[in-house]
């Protein structure tokens, strides 16, 4: 079987006849082509949504006043209202399924709002505690995040954005401990925010500046009030329950209609994950779908041309049977050319779909986040090589097989 | 070296079975020079067919060298076929993707002789039949004599017992028909039983014995002597 003499007959066959060996080859190497880029764009698809995801809380809602739509306990409906500081305790108290929980105040990115010397930019204002960076991840490239200590003592510091680093200090310079300007008021940087999401609440994480909360509500006025509001639930508890408990308490708190929709705003991002998932589960059956069927095709035209082939050989089988070849030698070079063939032109196939998704993903690494890092695994081009290759052998023994039921003096007298 | 008894062979068609061969006895010892001839249809394609083990028989005995050759395998028979016998065959029958030394290293491939020694022991073949120079040519740049000598290179290379002709010169014209003989004329002169099917008077007259069939049966047998054929009656009762 892996004597060299062998493997040389074969490679003289196959190099011999190269317009039909390069027919053959070509059906593999296409089926295997389309195949590897299908799945490397389908993997591609998924993990650029998964990247979206990734590093946000999955586990997490969030909550933010609207107008009410119902009277209730003799206020009119259309009443504006806010939560409050002191729903906080409440909320922690009844709600115990609640992992995490920290309000957001917002202040708008006003033109030019944040300056350092000649340098300024235009950026979203966010007060937060420092449980919101344990919903919403941020890596840390200088510093660190906002802590307790900052919130009891309403330190004047801040986290500022990647972007915004970038836009108001040298690259490579420390900014920590540099006094910035956010809204006519100075703020200490201490630490750089880069987002670990696709994902972000009010604003992207690069072009934010996040105070301590109660800094914020003091320095720019806003008394006790809450504008949002994002919550975790411990593991093991879907978040829905936290969800109705806190909507719950709120209303209750501010004396809103239970049955009042509208009132409160409020979103469960594990309901969006969800969806996420549902389809990142259809993306991957819809390419081992249409993956299969492709790989499936090119097996069928390797056993077509295997047929076409050996129909077109008779005669030469014939000749090499009167010369002493035995059927289990005409089986076995039939069987190994095609299976050197289709090892060749699939490989071929892998190695230049990966060279394609490799490129395409070096094109798109700057630009879409939703088409990440085009690649196949390893055991999957394998896997796929290996299934070609079986059913290629097997399509190839039948006609084989059969041309072996010819009489060697019909096979040498066919014209 | 070779001998039958009372071979029959019907080719099953859609319509009637066919009778071709109708109990046939032959003997043909070590080294000798056999031209079949007949009309086509009389069934020497066939009987060389079945003597080349390329075709099986209804009834009847072949010994080949001793051996009956009688419900072989496929194996048994391809090692037969490679050991002792040489077909040399109208149409050439070369390999068209192989060049001339390929073509004629190719039995013993199936010998499992090493690629290097075959192709040695192929180019001292070649080399007999006055082909040196073309050992590396694709055999559509081949004349047709120097086709048919290098198929009989082909033939000879195993050493095989008997060399089985099938219309050798049917395909030449009368110069090269006359070449290609002096060759397999010069083969049986080293000793090699050598039969030939031909329907070329010139052709069985170069050989030592005519065996000239008619409708399936041996219709009458000439000998050579003194370089002309005499004609014998058939020797064998034949059973109809």
């Amino acid at each position: 079987m892996f004597d060299i003499d062998r493997w040389q007959e074969i490679w003289i066959t196959i190099t011999h006849n190269k317009s039909r060996s390069v027919l053959t080859a070509f059906g593999v190497f296409w089926g295997m082509l389309m195949l590897v880029l299908m799945v490397g764009a389908g993997n591609a698809l998924s993990k650029g949504i998964s990247s979206q995801i990734e590093g946000f809380a999955t586990n997490s809602c969030f909550f933010a006043s609207e107008r009410t739509t119902l009277p209730y306990k003799g206020f009119r409906k259309g009443r504006r209202w806010d939560m409050t500081n002191s729903d906080l305790p409440v909320i922690r108290e009844k709600v115990k399924e609640l992992q995490y929980i920290s309000p957001v105040l917002f202040a708008g990115g006003n033109d030019k709002n944040v300056v350092r010397g000649e340098k300024n930019g235009s950026y979203l204002v966010k007060g937060c505690y420092p449980e919101y960076d344990l919903i919403e991840k941020s890596k840390m490239l200088y510093g660190r995040y906002v802590n307790d200590i900052d919130i009891a003592e309403k330190r004047k510091v801040c986290v500022i954005g990647e972007r915004i680093y970038e836009v108001l200090f040298q690259k490579g310079e420390d900014p920590t401990g540099k006094q910035i300007r956010v809204n006519g008021i100075y703020f200490q940087v201490i630490g750089v925010a880069r987002s670990t999401s696709g994902v972000s609440i009010g604003g992207q994480t690069a072009e934010t500046v996040v105070l301590p909360f109660s800094t914020m509500q003091q320095a720019f006025n806003q008394g006790n009030i809450i504008h949002f509001l994002a919550a975790t639930a411990k593991d093991e508890v879907p978040v829905k329950v936290v969800q109705d408990k806190i909507s719950e308490v709120l209303k209750q708190q501010h004396q809103i209609a239970p049955d009042d929709k509208e009132a409160l705003f409020t979103m469960n991002i594990e309901e969006q994950f969800k969806m996420f998932n549902y389809l990142g589960i259809g993306i991957a059956a819809l390419i081992w779908i249409v993956g299969l069927g492709t790989l499936f095709a090119g097996a069928i035209g390797v056993s077509n041309i295997m047929l076409v082939t050996v129909r077109e050989r008779t005669r030469e089988i014939g000749i090499r049977r009167a010369l002493g070849a035995t059927p289990r030698d005409i089986i076995g070079q039939i069987l190994s050319e095609s299976i050197v063939l289709t090892l060749l032109a699939g490989l071929t196939g892998i190695v230049v779909g990966v060279g394609l998704l490799r490129a395409t993903g070096i094109v798109l690494s700057q630009g879409d986040q939703f088409f990440k890092d085009p690649q196949i695994s390893f055991g999957m081009a394998v896997g796929s090589l290996f299934i070609l290759l079986v059913i290629g052998t097997f399509a190839g023994y039948l006609p084989a097989q059969r041309a072996m039921t010819i009489k060697p003096v019909e096979a040498i007298a066919e014209e | 070296m070779i001998h039958i008894r009372q071979l029959h062979k019907s080719y099953h068609t859609e319509a009637l079975p066919l009778h071709v061969l109708k109990g046939i006895s032959l003997d043909i010892e070590a080294g000798e020079y056999v031209a079949v001839t007949g009309a086509s249809g009389s069934g020497k394609s066939t009987l060389l067919n079945i003597l080349g083990i390329l075709d099986t028989y209804d009834a009847g005995d072949y010994h080949l060298n001793g051996t009956l050759i009688k419900n072989l395998s496929e194996r048994q028979a391809a090692g037969y076929r490679n050991e002792m016998i040489g077909f040399v065959f109208q149409s050439f029958n070369l390999i068209n993707f192989k060049n001339a030394l390929e073509n004629v290293a190719l039995p013993l491939y199936y010998k499992k002789v090493s690629r290097k020694k075959r192709n040695i022991i192929a180019m001292e073949h070649l080399d007999k039949m006055g082909l040196k120079d073309w050992a590396h040519h694709m055999p559509n740049e081949l004349s047709g004599g120097q086709k048919q000598r290098v198929a009989i290179a082909r033939a000879m290379i195993s050493n095989p017992k008997v060399i089985l002709a099938d219309e050798p010169t049917g395909a030449l014209d009368s110069k090269t028909t006359e070449e290609v003989m002096e060759v397999l004329t010069s083969l049986n002169r080293e000793g090699i039983t050598t039969i030939i099917v031909t329907h070329e008077k010139s052709v069985s007259d170069a050989t030592n014995r005519i065996i000239h069939l008619k409708d399936g049966m041996i219709e009458y047998e000439t000998r050579k002597n003194n370089g002309v054929h005499d004609t014998i009656q058939p020797v064998h009762n034949q059973s109809v």
